[in-house]
């Protein structure tokens, strides 16, 4: 079937402000934007310039506005969008190149949670044990790929950019709520700022974005709920 | 722009991680990813690390040890095979040290499941090894190894491209690789350099390989006259969905599930009376090429049912949630009450750079090294996988060798507080190929040479191979290069041009396909992963040995060596199922 892409594009060595572009391609139903996208770079416009990589929703790579919505370029099929397609870059970070931009800031937010194992026991000669119910409590957010999906999806965010995001509370819930893990309270500390937990105004639209399934406005209730409990 | 560091990493997945791990706390690391790491393709492994833990039933290292052999067709090195399935448990627990969110026993130990080819007693019937966190192990193994990473202050160069590597008398000086987001050269100075690049199943049409997976690391080493070990080997994983070549892990044949073809029969049976399903994978590939060829395929056509029904929607969901998703988000079907169309995909290449177990870079039969450079993960040959790797050993290799790999570094670091020079001009090949594609005007498409190659590869160079067709290839070979060397791309500016990017890539899928099919017109026997209709049986006589192709004087010209196999424990004898 033939589609129209409108595509948002910017080239920093030529344009002074994103302007929008039209490729007219004939996919199947079944293909994934990604594939549309390839079958413009690759036999139209050499100059489109978009991040890829697994093509299989894994690696999250690829996350764009796809008729509004963050999506995975390579989870979103043709047959869900219609013939007329837009595809712009995420919201709220600064655009390196079409729909490329500056991942820096995110992964800052990542890493200002204290993104792993805090245990100073000295390990035993096996593993720690940890129960099939304490290992599902912290489940759902170890399947995070920090694709940024949801954390540009946040209006919140888009209102204030030193805001946390949802992904970088997704991973403070993933290690938080890990029975192995001795750096809760640190880490509670941190989301308990200016900047933390108490920005998310339970919008769902991280949830709603996320390609993963991951139940992320649940999670961060999760972590309000733990900051109160604390503090009780 | 010049840097200096101890050591420098190429590649940020399993193996580059762990070597990096390893260095840190001694050493100046830099980690150079033409990603981001979390992008890099460990993330994409599914169903389990194999590791004799014996959670759940009896199980020892020799047993996995003797599988690993008997699954690589008898051309592993056995002393590789032994180191790397006995540390293949203290790697699993360090994981799990780290973090690593494992499924658990109901008395909290690490679960296991069944692979293929993983036994009980040397051969006797499946054992459940492969230790998992559902079917997202890989996932699990990236971020866990880049959180530690973070942990412990890496500095990571993200979407940089490597380009070149720096050999000077006899040493490894550094790297040159290209900034993708300004189209800066960097020069990379150190004393030692780790190639942890991955893959290259790019080089087939079907394949489940990541896009980024273009055999960069192999090729570069290939050019600087580093011989690239056993490429004939080639594995291509049985459950690829359909057309599409997304993997569907193992896992689902290790929890039940069953292969069927037109009629409803469980093919399997026949070829593989004791492990049927879960025999090897360059086995079960084979025989679904023989039910299509034979006209069992689904309607007849190029493809055959895996059926999971039996398992259950609690099963299936719970175990296998991220296959089930693909499923459904690919195929629109429900694994839960719908056969799945599979064909086997391009998955894994069991050859690469020669290396010792310590992953220094071994360039011949006398044990020569390259000094200070290393290789591990994918892109190197140790060899554990002989002629063909079994189900999560890529997991246990990545953990194992690039712990020793960086640990090894260290050493040498110790050992050699020299600087090696850099050569003059060290930046000057790199740049000079970049500045060729940019500047091409012979007007052919990178994107029509890629989509030939890799269909010719798949079709010629794939599951069934002959002298023919290997001909034809080269001939196929020839004149896509000289296409190459006429192409045009659009995009000529310097920031984030992946135009550029891709087009460079291509250089090496070519490269790493004059390796594979001159290493596989070579070998006339049939072994693993490399099968010859007009060579069916395997030939111990005169292919019990490593194949090593050295790139001599220029493209398409090959030359080919052999090495011996290392062979301790388990002589070889005839593989049966």
């Amino acid at each position: 079937m033939e589609v129209t892409l409108k595509i948002q594009r910017f080239d920093p060595e030529k344009d002074r402000k994103p302007y929008y572009r039209e490729y007219v391609v004939d996919v199947e139903p079944t293909d994934r934007v990604l594939d549309a996208l390839h079958l413009i770079k690759w036999y139209q416009d050499g100059t489109l310039t978009f991040r890829r990589s697994c093509a299989h929703g894994v690696c999250g790579s690829d996350t764009m506005r796809i008729n509004g919505r963050n999506q995975l370029a390579c989870k979103a099929l043709i047959k869900d969008l219609g013939s007329y397609i837009t595809v712009e870059p995420m919201l709220g970070f600064p655009i390196i190149k079409d729909l490329v931009v500056d991942l820096e800031p995110f992964f800052e937010k990542y890493r200002a949670i204290r993104p792993y194992l805090i245990n100073n026991d000295p390990p035993p000669v096996t593993e720690r044990l940890q129960s099939p119910e304490q290992r599902a409590r912290f489940d759902d957010t170890t399947k995070c790929i920090l694709c940024a999906a949801c954390t540009t999806a946040c209006p919140p965010f888009w209102a204030n950019g030193r805001w946390l995001g949802p992904a970088a509370l997704v991973n403070a819930h993933r290690f938080i709520f890990d029975s192995r893990d001795q750096g809760a309270q640190e880490r509670l500390n941190i989301i308990n700022s200016n900047e933390g937990v108490w920005r998310c105004r339970t919008v769902f639209n991280c949830t709603d974005a996320c390609p993963r399934g991951i139940k992320v406005t649940e999670a961060i209730e999760q972590l309000k709920r733990a900051l109160l409990v604390r503090r009780t | 722009m010049i840097h200096r560091y101890d050591a420098v990493i190429v590649g940020a997945g399993g193996a580059g991680l762990m070597a990096a791990l390893n260095v840190a706390p001694y050493a100046s690391v830099a980690v150079l990813s033409k990603l981001y790491p979390v992008r890099s393709h460990t993330g994409a492994a599914q169903g389990g690390i194999g590791a004799a833990l014996g959670n759940l039933e009896e199980d020892h290292w020799e047993w996995h040890m003797f599988d690993t052999v008997k699954g690589g067709d008898y051309l592993v090195d056995q002393n590789a095979a032994e180191v790397m399935c006995r540390d293949a448990i203290e790697a699993v627990y360090f994981l799990e040290h780290m973090g690593l969110p494992f499924d658990r026993t109901p008395e909290g130990k690490i679960l296991q499941r069944r692979f293929g080819g993983h036994t009980r007693n040397y051969g006797e019937a499946p054992v459940r090894r492969a230790c998992h966190a559902a079917d997202r192990t890989g996932h699990m193994i990236l971020q866990t190894l880049y959180q530690q990473c973070i942990r412990h202050h890496v500095q990571f160069f993200n979407e940089f491209q490597v380009l070149d590597l720096l050999i000077k008398d006899g040493r490894a000086a550094g790297v040159v690789a290209y900034e993708i987001r300004t189209g800066e050269i960097h020069v990379f100075h150190a004393r030692a350099v780790l190639f942890a690049t991955g893959g290259f199943g790019r080089v087939y049409k079907i394949t489940s390989n990541a896009h980024a997976l273009t055999g960069d690391g192999l090729a570069v080493a290939y050019r600087r006259g580093i011989p690239l070990e056993d490429m004939e080997f080639f594995q291509f994983h049985p459950t690829g969905i359909y057309k599409l070549g997304i993997l569907i892990s193992e896992a689902a044949r290790g929890e039940g599930g069953i292969l069927l073809n037109r009629y409803g029969e469980r093919f399997m049976e026949r070829y593989a009376p004791t492990l049927k399903d879960l025999a090897p994978r360059d086995v079960v590939s084979r025989c679904m090429y023989q039910e299509v060829r034979e006209g069992r395929g689904i309607d007849g056509k190029d493809y055959l049912h895996l059926d999971l029904r039996h398992l259950g929607r609690e099963v299936i969901e719970t175990k296998l949630p991220d296959v089930t998703d693909f499923i459904r988000t690919y195929l629109g079907l429900d694994p839960v009450t719908d056969l799945v169309p599979v064909q086997p995909t391009a998955h894994y290449g069991m050859g690469g750079i020669p290396t010792d177990v310590d992953g220094r870079v071994i360039i011949d039969d006398w044990k020569t090294p390259i000094h200070g450079f290393y290789a591990a993960g994918e892109c190197a040959c140790v060899s554990v996988h002989g002629a063909n790797r079994l189900g999560t050993n890529s997991l246990v290799d990545i953990i194992v060798f690039g712990r020793r790999a960086g640990q090894h570094i260290v050493r040498f670091l110790r050992e050699n507080p020299d600087w090696p020079d850099l050569p003059g001009d060290a930046a000057e090949p790199a740049q000079a190929e970049l500045n060729r594609i940019l500047t091409g005007s012979g007007g052919e498409s990178i994107a029509e040479i890629r989509r030939l190659l890799q269909e010719y590869m798949m079709d010629l160079a794939g599951v069934v191979r002959d002298e023919g067709r290997l001909l034809t290839m080269r001939r196929h070979l020839e004149e896509l290069r000289d296409r190459y060397h006429r192409a045009t791309i659009q995009d000529k500016s310097k920031q984030f041009n992946t135009d550029l990017v891709e087009a460079w890539e291509l250089g090496c899928m070519l490269d790493v396909s004059e390796a594979i099919v001159e290493s596989a017109l070579a070998r006339k026997e049939s072994r693993g992963a490399h099968y010859r209709e007009d060579f069916p049986q395997r030939d111990d006589v005169n292919y019990l040995v490593h194949t090593l192709a050295y790139r001599c004087g220029g493209p398409g010209k090959v030359e080919i060596k052999y090495k011996p196999v290392i062979i301790t424990k388990f002589k070889p004898k005839e593989r049966v199922y």
